[in-house]
């Protein structure tokens, strides 16, 4: 049997309130070596105050907090000089050069000049910013960007990374490009934290999901576990204008579910072929039958009501 | 300490290297504003006055325009740029996302802007060189003391800043409190002309003091009093600096 690897992190009864409001509300959780682990909830669920107390940018109100060890946010300068810290939004140096932001904010972690100038040229390779190493920032595009703010996290070889919401705001291409080299870095060995709203990015990254909502974690396992465990397997939707006449004339039979978001109908459930076939005499209709995935789980965890702000 | 040292300077060189890339613009300005405040007022109102306190009247001004100077360099750093660094760029969100804390960013700035509060006052000491002056080892005196001037006004302009929710709020600051700290501390005439009142307010206000300090090192005399002057910028600074530590704790990490 193999011992289990080291917990990086270690939440235990975690609380935060401004005045009455319980942002994050008694959530434990742990995280070991190697894993890539995405947080995920609606806008409000609390995920990034969660991250926030992680690096020590604001006490919790109670319960535990340990972070490599180190109690937070107690010894929170200790652990930073240890992980990487990617923001939501880029806040890279606009008066430097690509390599001059490298090398000041390696600086900031009290790194020799031996050591920041041996590390650039590999950060460098890694986003792939080799020839705009003398590039102003406002001369590099949104993804040479992100790849630069990734590589500066990296500066430190950090045994933690955590990113809040890494490629919001990107083109489909430049997501791509960003997953793979994340993917890249935990091949290397690192531990990831992610926060996002994309659930084919946390599929496709994450090897385990936080999911939250009203500052509770509402689910916390593997992307497929959590897709097996609460949703049906097969999803229907259903628009057009012939959407009511359909319904009428095919009642629901067996074990469906239904559900209705503004003028579309999910149905859920394992076989839903004979629906399926139903549809083809109805032309004004559309629809698509698809494998469950995170984003109905999702929705069906937290609610499908907007939530702005 | 070593450790905080370390911390401090960090923040320092990263506000020095983005100075030096505009150091050309920032020099010429530095050196052109007070330059031509100097010949205008020195030469042209000097004509009228002669002598004030027994030197030429350009000769008492440039004392005053040097600590002025000092003094809103490092309030323009303090306000406008250092609030640009923690709320537009986001510079002090990458700064705590590292090993550092408020305290070090909040002292690395203030640092700064002790420096830059001896690049500015110190061309104008140049100036004074230049046009004959000011002469002496003495005057040399001056950058430790505009070096602490800076700290003072920095500290006291990030006091200030720490409550700020756009740029338009530091027009309250200069207008009601730059402005007439200037006009009300010994700059452009002697105190002996202020109502008694007033004169005992400014000196209790930083600028007053750091011109008492300025004006006879400048002139390469010594004076004990100095010494003692020295106290009110020092303890502004003191004060000052804790209060901003203590508002960007609260801003920052709440």
């Amino acid at each position: 049997m193999s011992t289990p690897s080291p917990t990086i992190v270690s939440a235990v009864r975690l609380r935060k309130s401004y005045g009455s409001q319980r942002v994050v509300d008694d959530i434990s959780f742990s995280i070991r070596r190697g894993e890539f682990c995405g947080m995920l909830g609606p806008n409000g669920a609390g995920k990034t105050t969660t991250l926030r107390m992680l690096v020590g940018s604001t006490p919790s109100s109670s319960g535990e907090l340990t972070v490599l060890g180190r109690r937070i946010p107690a010894e929170a300068r200790a652990m930073r000089a240890r992980i990487g810290v990617v923001p939501q939004a880029d806040n890279l140096d606009p008066d430097f050069t690509v390599v001059e932001n490298l090398r000041v904010y390696g600086r900031y972690f009290g790194l020799g000049r031996r050591a920041i100038e041996d590390r650039i040229p590999e950060l460098l390779k890694l986003a792939a910013l080799e020839d705009k190493a003398g590039f102003r920032i406002n001369q590099l595009s949104g993804g040479m960007k992100r790849r630069l703010s990734i590589a500066r996290a990296l500066i430190n070889r950090p045994e933690l990374l955590i990113l809040d919401e890494p490629t919001t705001g990107l083109d489909p291409q430049i997501r791509q490009n960003i997953w793979h080299l994340l993917r890249q870095l935990q091949q290397e060995g690192l531990t990831l934290i992610l926060t996002t709203h994309y659930m084919d990015e946390a599929e496709r990254l994450c090897g385990r999901i936080i999911l939250m909502d009203h500052g509770r974690i509402l689910a916390d396992q593997t992307p497929q576990s959590l897709v097996r465990d609460h949703i049906e397997p097969h999803v229907l939707e259903v628009h057009g204008e012939a959407v009511n006449a359909w319904r009428a004339a095919h009642p629901l039979t067996g074990p469906i579910r239904c559900e209705r978001l503004a003028d579309t109908w999910y149905y859920y459930g394992a076989d839903l072929e004979a629906m399926v076939k139903s549809l083809d005499a109805w032309s004004g209709l559309r629809y698509s039958y698809r494998p469950a995935n995170l984003e109905d789980v999702f929705l069906k965890l937290t609610g499908r009501e907007l939530r702005d702000g | 300490m070593v450790d905080r040292l370390w911390r401090w300077l960090a923040v320092w060189r990263r506000n020095a290297l983005v100075w030096r890339k505009s150091a050309k613009t920032a020099l010429l300005g530095g050196f052109a504003e007070p330059v031509f405040y100097l010949m205008a007022l020195g030469y042209g109102l000097g004509s009228f006055i002669g002598q004030v306190q027994g030197v030429s009247y350009i000769g008492f001004l440039t004392a005053g325009i040097l600590s002025t100077s000092a003094m809103n360099s490092a309030t323009f750093e303090g306000l406008y740029l250092a609030y640009t660094r923690m709320e537009v760029l986001k510079t002090w969100d990458a700064m705590l996302a590292a090993p550092l804390s408020v305290a070090d960013v909040v002292i690395g700035e203030v640092l700064w802007m002790g420096t830059k509060s001896v690049i500015s006052a110190g061309l104008i000491l140049l100036v004074a060189w230049c046009f004959g002056l000011s002469h002496g080892w003495l005057s040399l005196a001056v950058v430790p003391v505009v070096f602490l001037a800076g700290l003072c006004f920095g500290s006291m302009a990030l006091v200030f800043m720490s409550f700020a929710r756009s740029y338009d709020f530091f027009v309250y600051y200069i207008s009601l409190g730059i402005t007439p700290l200037v006009l009300l501390s010994g700059v452009f005439f002697p105190l002996e002309a202020l109502p008694e009142p007033v004169r005992l307010i400014t000196s209790w206000l930083p600028l007053q003091p750091v011109v008492q300090i300025v004006r006879p090192l400048v002139a390469d005399t010594w004076d004990w009093g100095i010494l003692k002057l020295l106290a009110v910028p020092t303890g502004y600074a003191a004060v000052a600096l804790a209060i901003a530590i203590r508002r960007f704790n609260r801003r920052l990490m709440h």
